[in-house]
């Protein structure tokens, strides 16, 4: 069989091999080539229809990431606002101030500051900057920057007098310290420690100290309400599963419809039941039950958080379960009863080792979810019923403190995938029934 | 007949409204503020005028104020600047101004004088000026109790707050260590200006939360200034802390059951600031010559009990808008009301804020 192409060459045909002994297709090529080119073109279409949604993941997702554990390390105040200063600290030796010359750089580094325009000007956030590091720093050098322009030689007298920081050893040695582009600063007081006067790391002053006990605190309310939304969704999703289709999915509204609720009004309405005027503590106090010296507190504490949490993420644990009891067959319980297990015993043995992939899945949903939790904390957790996210929105809000808010969402981050990796050696993510 | 007449009605209209669209474009000026009565009073006391005044004009409220400073930052670092005015408080101003993401701001070019021809700088209430904020009113933190929650006496100073065994009861406090580290000193017997010399040492620090410590267990804190008067309207706590004007609605305009204690009242300027960057400058600085001025002063207090921060405003204080009650009496400013202030001290908070909101953080936490 031979074939003419268009400019009436012959070509080899299909099943024939070329000089070295490899597949040739109809139209001549290398077989392999070929399937591969036939390949490359399949990867490139299924890649071109994930691109937009991998584009969005990049963009919205690991893009913010990454750059909220750039923020956690990044440190460019002191580099840029004081460049003259840190090259003449270069000589000092950090045990006494320093000399005449380290206060004129300072000077010149202010003077050449004011001249720059306004959102240019790099003095304003490195007050900022060290008075996370040391109380009283912003107020020393925003004062200090504002009045420079009087100074006359020697500098270091009109800086010593001009605030009392500058008297010190301990802003030069944090001057030196943040000096670089990087800093460690924010992870040490992430986990409530800092440096001392030698460059040592420390712990934080006993009184000072937050995050170690409110991360702990966190895992412990997360597994807390983990457990009591198995306890409580365990029976319901048996129940539901255990009904015939239209019951069920009457029953399976009445689960969905508080996770169609929005969060505040529910969250609200927790308050109204519990707070101490409540409805709760009026009831008990109406019956008698209680006195009404004696109403229970269980909102605006930790009682309330777990509550409030319980509830609202008692769905998350509901669906996976259900799904997976809905696909095992009742016929193995009565099997296991017909050769002489007791209810139990058949409970135990046979049905509930199949429920274990719905159990892990709603229990890492749940837990995941309510260690980042937010707004109900917030809302209702008082001062003992907050959680490290609250935490978090503080810095980013109110404290201003980027760079420390980075620090503590990139170790919660970093444990929830840590959690996960530990899981995974575990249990296994492949048993994981989402539903 | 009718039909021509209705084409020539029309016709005649678009090309007015062309004419003035010519010579006005719409503006729109979005104001970021604190929400509530207090945006409230702002709508009524200067955009309603405003707009009235000035038709191509629309001000859209923003309830931002409680994370203006954080706001300010993120627009200006995105490039994206949304916000066209703020209301804010001086410290965190005078941050964004080092910052340079505010404007700066000459008072006597850009804002109005007293109708006798005072220039701003000195018609403004001596160190309520700052180089990028404006102030507006004079506002208060102050304590407020419940008397049905006591029998016979009842309390009538910081002190009280701090004693469990005459006034019981729950305490709703701000989750925050200003204005609680100050009474806690003023409580414990400290002058009133001594208070930050005091606090601005160790032993003053521990001193302020080994008072705070006696009455821990009693504390509910609050984080939104809504939620204290909501505390006490429950009758969920016995005393409340909150801001004078929201105390002052909650009380008069919406019948609460609860007295002001206007000792150790910490008061504190409140203002305007203008970011940076934003599209509509020239709009704003005409609005806030407008709202700024005299009368508008004066006429926010109709609506809400802050001090107007003009000095020719005060003697222009009349009445309630809707009640109809003097409300000279109810501003923190007031002889009667001015017997034990402490006047906030926000080069203090700048300095000693980052590490003192450690500290209650952890005494919080314990």
């Amino acid at each position: 069989m031979a074939m003419s192409d268009a400019s009436g060459n012959d070509v080899a045909i299909g099943n024939e091999t070329d000089s070295k002994g490899r597949l040739l297709t109809s139209d001549g090529r290398p077989l392999r080539a070929a399937l591969e080119r036939a390949n490359r073109r399949r990867k490139l279409t299924a890649f071109g229809l994930v691109a937009p949604l991998l584009a969005f993941i990049v963009i919205f997702f690991a893009f913010p990431i990454v750059q909220m554990m750039w923020r956690s390390v990044d440190n460019p105040a002191v580099v840029e606002a004081l460049p003259r200063t840190l090259e003449a600290l270069q000589d000092w030796n950090g045990e006494e101030l320093p000399s005449e010359d380290v206060y004129r750089a300072l000077y010149e580094d202010m003077m050449a500051d004011q001249d720059l325009p306004r959102l240019e000007q790099k003095i304003g956030p490195l007050a900022v900057r060290l008075n996370y590091e040391v109380s009283a720093a912003r107020g020393a050098i925003s004062r200090t920057s504002r009045n420079v322009d009087e100074f006359e030689a020697p500098y270091k007298e009109a800086f010593m007098d001009a605030h009392r920081l500058w008297r010190d050893t301990e802003i030069w040695r944090i001057i030196e310290r943040e000096g670089r582009p990087l800093t460690a600063s924010y992870y040490l007081a992430a986990v409530d420690a800092e440096y001392n006067e030698n460059n040592e790391i420390v712990r934080t002053d006993e009184n000072r100290r937050i995050y170690v006990a409110l991360f702990g605190r966190t895992f412990a309310m997360s597994l807390v309400i983990t457990f009591m939304t198995f306890a409580l969704g365990f029976p319901i999703a048996y129940y539901l599963s255990s009904l015939p289709m239209s019951k069920a999915n009457l029953l399976m509204i009445a689960v969905l419809l508080p996770f169609w609720t929005s969060l505040l009004v529910r969250t609200s309405a927790w308050i109204v039941l519990l707070q101490g005027q409540g409805v709760i503590n009026d009831t008990l106090v109406g019956l008698g039950i209680l006195d009404d010296e004696n109403r229970l507190s269980m909102i605006y504490n930790q009682t309330g958080t777990i509550i409030a949490m319980t509830h609202i993420l008692l769905p998350f644990m509901v669906l996976p379960l259900y799904s997976v009891m809905k696909t095992i067959p009742p016929s193995y319980t009565r099997a296991a009863k017909s050769l002489g297990a007791t209810p139990w015993t058949a409970f135990r043995r046979v049905y509930f080792p199949q429920t274990l992939p719905g159990i892990a899945a709603g229990g890492v949903l749940v837990f995941i979810i309510s260690i980042g939790y937010y707004i109900t904390p917030a809302l209702v957790g008082g001062q003992d019923g907050r959680m490290i996210s609250n935490e978090i929105a503080r810095h980013i809000q109110s404290s201003l403190n980027w760079g420390l808010a980075a620090a503590l969402g990139s170790m919660l981050l970093v444990s929830v995938l840590l959690l996960y990796w530990l899981f995974n050696k575990l249990v296994g993510t492949d048993s994981l029934k989402f539903g | 007949m009718t039909n021509k007449f209705k084409l020539i009605a029309l016709s005649s209209a678009a090309s007015m409204m062309a004419l003035s669209a010519a010579a006005q474009d719409p503006v729109s000026l979005t104001v970021v503020s604190w929400g509530g009565a207090y945006t409230a009073s702002q709508q009524r006391a200067y955009h309603e005028p405003y707009m009235a005044a000035n038709p191509n004009v629309t001000i859209i409220n923003d309830d931002g104020s409680a994370n203006a400073l954080a706001g300010l930052r993120a627009q200006s670092q995105a490039g994206n600047v949304t916000w066209d005015l703020v209301d804010m408080l001086p410290s965190d101003a005078q941050l964004a101004c080092d910052e340079g993401i505010i404007m700066e701001i000459d008072h006597d070019a850009m804002l109005a004088p007293a109708p006798d021809g005072t220039p701003a700088s000195a018609d403004f209430l001596p160190g309520s000026l700052g180089d990028c904020f404006i102030p507006q009113i004079l506002y208060s933190t102050i304590l407020a109790a419940r008397p049905g929650a006591f029998e016979g006496e009842q309390p009538d100073s910081i002190a009280d707050l701090f004693d469990l065994e005459n006034f019981p009861g729950k305490r709703a406090l701000q989750d925050r260590p200003g204005t609680n580290l100050e009474w806690a000193l003023y409580a414990d017997g400290v002058a009133l200006d001594e208070i930050y010399d005091v606090l601005a040492t160790p032993e003053g620090v521990d001193r302020a939360f080994a008072k705070l410590d006696t009455i821990k267990d009693e504390i509910i804190f609050w984080t939104e200034g809504a939620q204290a008067p909501q505390l006490l309207a429950d009758g969920e706590v016995a005393f409340a802390t909150g801001y004078n004007g929201r105390m002052f609605d909650a009380i008069e305009v919406e019948g609460m059951d609860a007295a002001i204690i206007w000792d150790g009242q910490i008061v504190e300027w409140d203002g305007w600031v203008v970011p940076a960057q934003g599209d509509n400058v020239d709009a704003v600085m005409d609005y806030l010559y407008f709202a700024t001025d005299t009368q508008r002063l004066a006429d926010q207090a109709k609506f809400i009990s802050y001090g107007p921060a003009r000095a020719s405003s005060a003697p222009l204080v009349g009445e309630h808008a809707d009640l109809g009650i003097a409300m000279a009496p109810h501003m923190p400013s007031a002889p009667d009301n001015y017997f034990a202030p402490i006047v906030l001290d926000n080069d203090f908070w700048a300095d000693y804020g980052d590490e003192l909101r450690e500290r209650f953080a952890n005494w919080m936490l314990q």
